[in-house]
């Protein structure tokens, strides 16, 4: 399911009345999203609202939701609905830079799992856990589209393709600094 | 990684070469936005007939000719009718509508106000998966360049009509590449199938008549618009009009994007010499997948010298489907056992949960090949997987089941050795079993 497993959110979704706040700049750009739909269907603008509360917020917390539910005139519960099926919403914290390795059948057979076990060595950690530091996730995603160029990963939103075991020691020195 | 087109000119490669190919400027130096304007002399009806007349089938993988599906829709529903463009490419294997997108965006907006026009719409949308952040910026600007140059807006070249286009992002779901999970999902709901009928062209986007077309089938549109339907099929086959991306993955010299005139010979060739042939000289063709994940296993021995053409008609006929063109090459290093246990977790994930035949039966497979895979594999579990496979094809909700079984069927017949010794077998298991 594209979903997270109930394990990974239910013990996030807190019962709190508190509401995310947002300078008018990202309130803006949230009214940009709600415009593009008619009136009467704000709700189609939710995945896009997400999107900026995760952006802003770093993961869907229990206030972002809050706050999108009142923004958008829904229930707490319609927000959680949509929230929790797509795989893309974070629904806990995750490092500052989310790593995501596509597993699927052409990255798979040009040299994933090298890769996986790689970078999961350097940083010490398995897969679906963050550093100590809070600096690094690693996630296994399914296809990300980028077939041709095999094996490949998304740090956030930037794609990193044609992967090789000496290009990522590279990226991951230069990530330490930042 | 190659972006080229083989056996014809380049139609839907045409710009993507080109420096700043992705701007209004060069889109308009080579050609743009002059088939929307010869469009809005014509009469919907003729432009719907033009795209009836080429053939094209639509290029997300189900392959339904477009003409018809645009005659579906109601002309005297006082409804606001909506054009949505399904760039949600998120089939494994798939990768050739990234590259349209990215560095020819203008040819799919232009297709897509073609469609508004015919249709009698005035809104569009664009729904895009979510990791491909960075193309939505892309559209974004070619969007704003379009509404500046007076392509989008009211009274487009200064005719009655007016039409506006708007990006959508997705957040991350396989299924919503099915039409009516999209639409769920463009609401703002979980991306869920909807019953058909009634069809989108029906009832879609708020209940309201809908086009719901790949990228490539709207970039393909002003060609058509350009060329006359009939010159456009005739550049490919007559049930399989015009020319076509493949994106080929795997164990090939050259992967990459290629455009083929449709009805391209053969399969072999292509893989063999266009592509540079085996990634690794010493190692052979074991077994390619050439639609996509979501079409049945070929075995070497269904494609070398069977001179299977590359069209929809030629790839059923050699047992397989065309579906988005997403090929993957496997070469004798692979474990096909492996290979579809892979494929098989995908749409695990991927199972929307609506429906229980597949939501319970791909856990259940995930479950069988896990205990196979460390070593607890049966001899009965090629007929238990095939059992399970039955169950869920044909009896889930949307096409997504039917997707799920058609690896795991194919691939213990086309190449049950490498079940044989996953399930300690003694016999041949799709010959004892089937």
């Amino acid at each position: 399911m594209a979903a997270a497993t109930p394990t990974s959110y239910t013990d996030k979704i807190v019962k709190t009345d508190e509401v995310a706040e947002f300078s008018p700049e990202i309130i803006d750009e949230m009214n940009m999203h709600v415009a593009k739909y008619p009136l009467e269907r704000k709700r189609s603008a939710l995945i896009p609202l997400l999107m900026l509360v995760q952006r802003e917020r770093g993961w869907i917390d229990n206030p972002g939701v809050n706050f999108l539910a009142r923004f958008l005139d829904l229930e707490v519960t319609d927000v959680w609905e949509t929230a929790t099926f797509y795989s893309m919403f974070n629904l806990r914290p995750v490092g500052r830079h989310h790593i995501q390795i596509c597993k699927t059948l052409s990255c798979r057979i040009m040299g994933e799992p090298d890769i996986t076990e790689h970078v999961c060595s350097r940083l010490g950690i398995h897969p679906g856990e963050t550093t100590a530091d809070g600096k690094f996730t690693v996630s296994m995603v399914e296809c990300l589209g980028s077939c041709g160029t095999a094996p490949m990963m998304q740090i956030g939103f930037d794609y990193h393709e044609d992967l090789t075991i000496d290009k990522n020691d590279k990226r991951r020195d230069h990530q330490r600094t930042l | 990684m190659e972006i080229r087109a083989i056996g014809c000119e380049p139609l839907q490669l045409k710009r993507v070469h080109m420096k700043d190919g992705h701007t209004i400027k060069v889109y308009r130096d080579t050609g743009g936005y002059l088939s929307l304007k010869k469009a809005l002399t014509m009469t919907p009806a003729d432009i719907i007939e033009e795209v009836k007349a080429s053939a094209l089938r639509g290029r997300g993988g189900a392959g339904f000719p477009t003409g018809m599906k645009w005659s579906f829709v109601p002309k005297d529903s006082p409804k606001e009718k909506y054009v949505v463009c399904n760039a949600d490419e998120s089939e494994p294997g798939s990768f050739k509508d990234r590259y349209l997108m990215e560095r020819d965006p203008h040819s799919m907006i232009e297709g897509m106000i073609i469609a508004a026009y015919a249709l009698g719409s005035s809104t569009g949308y664009i729904y895009t998966r979510g990791e491909y952040k960075y193309l939505i910026d892309i559209m974004d600007v070619a969007l704003a360049e379009a509404r500046e140059a007076g392509m989008l807006g009211k009274n487009i070249f200064g005719s009655e009509f007016s039409c506006d286009i708007h990006t959508h992002t997705g957040a991350g779901a396989y299924i919503c590449g099915e039409e009516t999970a999209l639409l769920s999902s463009l609401e703002g709901y979980r991306g869920h199938p909807r019953m058909k009928p009634p069809f989108p062209a029906i009832e879609g986007l708020y209940a309201s008549p809908t086009i719901v077309n790949n990228c490539e089938t709207f970039t393909s549109i002003p060609q058509i618009i350009e060329m006359g339907g009939i010159p456009w099929r005739d550049l490919g086959t007559e049930k399989s009009g015009g020319t076509k991306l493949w994106s080929i993955s795997g164990h090939v010299k050259k992967p990459g994007v290629y455009e083929l005139p449709m009805g391209y010979a053969d399969m072999e060739k292509f893989i063999m010499e266009d592509c540079g042939g085996m990634l690794r000289d010493d190692k052979k063709l074991k077994a390619v997948i050439p639609g996509g994940s979501s079409v049945y296993i070929m075995n070497a021995g269904q494609i070398l010298g069977k001179n299977v053409t590359l069209d929809y008609e030629g790839l059923v006929a050699a047992g397989s489907m065309l579906g988005t063109g997403g090929m993957m090459v496997m070469d004798e290093t692979v474990d096909v056992m492996d290979t579809t246990k892979n494929l098989t977790e995908f749409y695990k994930h991927e199972s929307c949960g609506w429906c229980t035949p597949c939501r319970e039966g791909t856990d259940w497979l995930v479950k069988i090949f896990d205990r196979i895979a460390s070593g607890g594999g049966r001899p009965e579990d090629a007929q238990l997987m095939l059992d399970i496979c039955d169950n869920i094809e044909g009896k889930s909700f949307c096409p997504l089941g039917d997707a799920a079984a058609w690896p795991i069927q194919s691939a213990i017949k086309q190449v049950p050795d490498d079940f044989k010794k996953w399930l300690h077998a003694k016999t041949d298991i799709y010959a004892s079993n089937v």
